[in-house]
């Protein structure tokens, strides 16, 4: 059940944190669809409400335009487009939500791996008179190339298509087969109408052939944080904590946020890039002195030995530790006017560590909108390109495969000059296997973050 | 029908975190990520909600070591007493150092003139970005959330401003994963948001969890008021009540706490943290909405100021 009504101390205490990215073209209805759930969600309050309304008689429109909840920029009112990524909050009894709205048609690429790096699901819309688009599976390859773990497909504009059952199914097999040969681990396919409300927040009365979840519903159930147990345990250092007082004379603590798998007292670690060896001798998770520790928390570690360690330096169970490379391979997305070419000297900030890099090579890009066709060895990676990269760092980092861990697998490549962020990497192989056709038991390895 | 290729089970695994554990774990992180990487790193605090839980978090962040960087106070001449009184406590309490820049002192010496309107909080910007140049400071940290304002609302957790302290939102850097790009020139300045994915209804829920002390006018209490454009305004020596604004005594709390001159009290009998939290949770009323006289000057009123350096 859905519960929509004010929230009790109680009730809110408990809740969990879900981050969700919107993708959808022009008139897909992203923006009735957002508009829909902070509205039933009772999220849009009466003050931002009249604002809308009073700005929208002001334009000459009769209905209150719900866009104008989500465009925040004088510029985007004035040109009726949205510019950028936006962040929206509401929530349930159930969940607290953390949305990242992506606008859908200027400079798409980019802003939907800006929405979907931080995501654990996306909402990926269609018009169900149209069916899957260009758009569509290029919103499906980009959720697959970011490993968003959980992809809904929201069919929009049913009431249009007469609530038809036998047009939701089609999409939805369509997009599922799509979605699935690209590595997307779990596809849902929800019939809605935005507009009118049709399984957005409520279940809707004109499709009873449909019985599955809402939107909402699917929102607020679908499992966040994976199993950390099967994932290899990173640390990257962010800052030395030294009190040097009388009180705390020998403390010498390493602060950083778990950046995946699970940390334990006494387990022997291996400090990168040194590789020295110690083990953990103690974990302070804000205050509180713990046994274990785990992703995403922020804690200082404490180690048993005197090492040399500082910001930038990783560590990692000595069971399971990343291999140093200087030669890096990797999945990126080049977000920037000013193209990536060959012999570009750049940063690269890999977890807490940035060092200087040269692009060697740009193996290919993928024309993510033609059935992943390569093109190969490209003269530059232009603004939104999704392509492949070789670079050669200055320094060995340990870099994981974006398969494993999204954290230490990803990175950024910044422009020296002027600091400008021009390029995300993922590293390793862009699009992961397809699950196994066995089905069963849902197949985490390989997607915790 | 639904269209699953793998069906997981629907719960959520044991190591989950909660939602505040979440936001407090991302909050220290990024005021470690400032730590480890900027030169002169500064709080804006002013003793509000919001800058107390952010001093709440960087204290967690180095614990047992202070707290790295200093404290700086934007004075509007218009600050209620309780709230000043807990500002001077708090940085006495944990020995921090904390720099004042008075609105006062530029009215004084002709640098700013009063505005006709009496409104002070507009008036803030340029001590602010003076402050920040005389000192230097490099990574300034603001209790701003996203859910204030639609136009905070795209905003970066890491916000370039260039040397006129200014807000450019069409040549924002993309921010990724938890990576933040602080890279900037000499006299450019990033503004930092820790806060940036915290609701109002987190930061009460973080601040009863965390027994945080409170200036008392969050809560309910008497108060001589008089109403000026749809809220109650304390009368004082700052300027109001003008003649026809009758004043009288009522029961009120803040929501939120700026500069006299703008900032509304609403009729509240919530004298405690629980029932502030089930106040906030039943509000129709956005924060803001409810209370500041500045956001409501034009559509882009906060757009417009951010861009000429205010938070």
């Amino acid at each position: 059940m859905t519960t929509t009504s004010p929230l009790t101390a109680e009730q809110l205490s408990a809740t969990t944190l879900l981050r969700f990215a919107t993708a959808g073209s022009v008139d897909d209805g992203k923006s009735t669809l957002v508009g829909r759930l902070l509205h039933d969600s009772k999220s849009v309050l009466s003050d931002q409400l009249e604002a809308v309304e009073r700005a929208s008689l002001g334009r000459g429109q009769e209905a209150p335009d719900l866009a104008l909840l989500t465009d925040g920029l004088r510029a985007e009112r004035e040109q009726g487009i949205t510019i950028d990524v936006a962040y929206r909050y509401f929530a349930t009894t159930r969940r607290r939500f953390i949305l990242a709205d992506t606008p859908g048609h200027v400079q798409y690429t980019r802003n939907m791996v800006t929405g979907a790096s931080t995501a654990e699901l996306a909402v990926v819309l269609v018009d169900a008179r149209n069916g899957v688009v260009e758009q569509t599976r290029r919103h499906a390859a980009v959720a697959a190339l970011l490993r968003v773990p959980h992809v809904v497909l929201a069919v929009n504009k049913m009431d249009l298509v007469e609530y038809a059952e036998p047009v939701f199914a089609s999409i939805a097999k369509e997009f599922t087969a799509y979605a699935a040969s690209l590595g997307v681990p779990e596809i849902t396919a929800i019939p809605i109408s935005a507009l009118a409300g049709d399984n957005v927040v409520e279940p809707s009365a004109n499709m009873d052939w449909y019985g599955g979840p809402t939107v909402l519903e699917h929102l607020e159930t679908v499992p966040v944080s994976h199993d950390l147990t099967g994932c290899p345990a990173r640390f990257p250092v962010q800052y030395v904590i030294r009190p040097q007082t009388a009180e705390h004379h020998d403390y010498r603590g390493y602060a950083g946020q778990i950046a995946s798998g699970l940390l334990r007292v006494g387990e022997p670690v291996t400090v990168l890039p040194s590789g020295r060896t110690t083990t953990i001798a103690g974990i302070d998770a804000l205050g509180r002195r713990v046994d274990t520790a785990w992703a995403p928390q922020s804690v200082t570690v404490l180690l048993a030995d005197d090492l040399d360690v500082s910001r930038g330096d990783l560590i990692a169970p000595s069971g399971s530790v990343p291999a140093l490379t200087q030669d890096v391979r990797a999945t990126v997305a080049h977000l920037h006017e000013r193209p990536l070419r060959i012999g570009d000297r750049v940063l690269l900030k890999h977890a807490t560590r940035t060092v200087k890099a040269i692009v060697k090579a740009l193996p290919y890009r993928i024309d993510l909108s033609h059935g992943l066709a390569h093109e190969n060895e490209p003269a530059a990676l232009e603004v939104n390109d999704i392509g492949a990269v070789q670079l050669r760092t200055a320094e060995p980092l340990p870099i994981d495969a974006y398969a494993m861990t999204r954290l230490t697998g990803s990175f950024l490549l910044i422009d020296p000059a002027d600091g400008t962020t021009l390029t995300a990497g993922m590293a390793g192989e862009a699009f992961a296997e397809p699950p196994s056709a066995a089905g069963g038991a849902a197949d985490d390895e390989g997607w915790d973050f | 029908m639904t269209a699953t290729v793998t069906h997981p089970e629907q719960r959520d695994s044991p190591y989950a975190l909660t939602h505040l554990d979440a936001l407090e774990s991302e909050a220290v992180h990024i005021f470690r990520e400032v730590a480890g990487e900027f030169e002169r790193p500064v709080i804006l605090f002013s003793g509000g909600k919001d800058s107390i839980v952010m001093l709440h978090l960087a204290l967690k962040a180095f614990a047992p070591a202070p707290v790295p960087f200093s404290l700086l106070h934007v004075d509007t001449g218009h600050n209620f007493p309780e709230v000043l009184d807990l500002r001077d406590r708090t940085v006495a309490e944990h020995s921090l150092r904390l720099h004042v820049a008075k609105v006062q002192d530029y009215i004084d010496d002709g640098r700013l003139r009063e505005r006709p309107d009496g409104l002070r909080n507009p008036l803030q910007t340029v001590p602010l970005t003076e402050g920040i140049q005389s000192h230097r400071f490099d990574a300034v940290f603001g209790g701003g959330r996203r859910d204030e304002e639609k136009a905070r609302a795209k905003e970066r957790v890491f916000s370039l401003r260039d040397e006129f302290s200014q807000w450019d939102p069409r040549r924002q850097r993309p921010e990724l994963w938890q990576l933040y790009n602080g890279r900037h020139a000499p006299g450019e300045h990033v503004r930092v948001f820790p806060l940036s994915n915290w609701t109002e209804l987190d930061v009460w829920q973080y601040i009863a969890r965390e027994e945080i002390e409170l200036p008392d006018i969050y809560f309910a209490h008497e108060r001589e008021v008089f109403s000026r454009n749809g809220m109650w305004l304390t009368a004082g020596e700052w300027g109001g009540p003008k003649p026809g604004e009758p004043v009288q005594t009522r029961v009120v709390r803040y929501r939120t706490v700026g500069d006299m001159s703008c900032t509304g009290a609403v009729d509240s009998a919530a004298t405690t943290l629980d029932a502030v939290i089930t106040e906030i949770a039943a509000s129709r009323l956005t924060e803001r909405g409810a209370t500041r006289a500045d956001d409501k000057m034009s559509e882009a009123a906060m757009e417009d100021r951010k861009r000429e350096g205010y938070f």
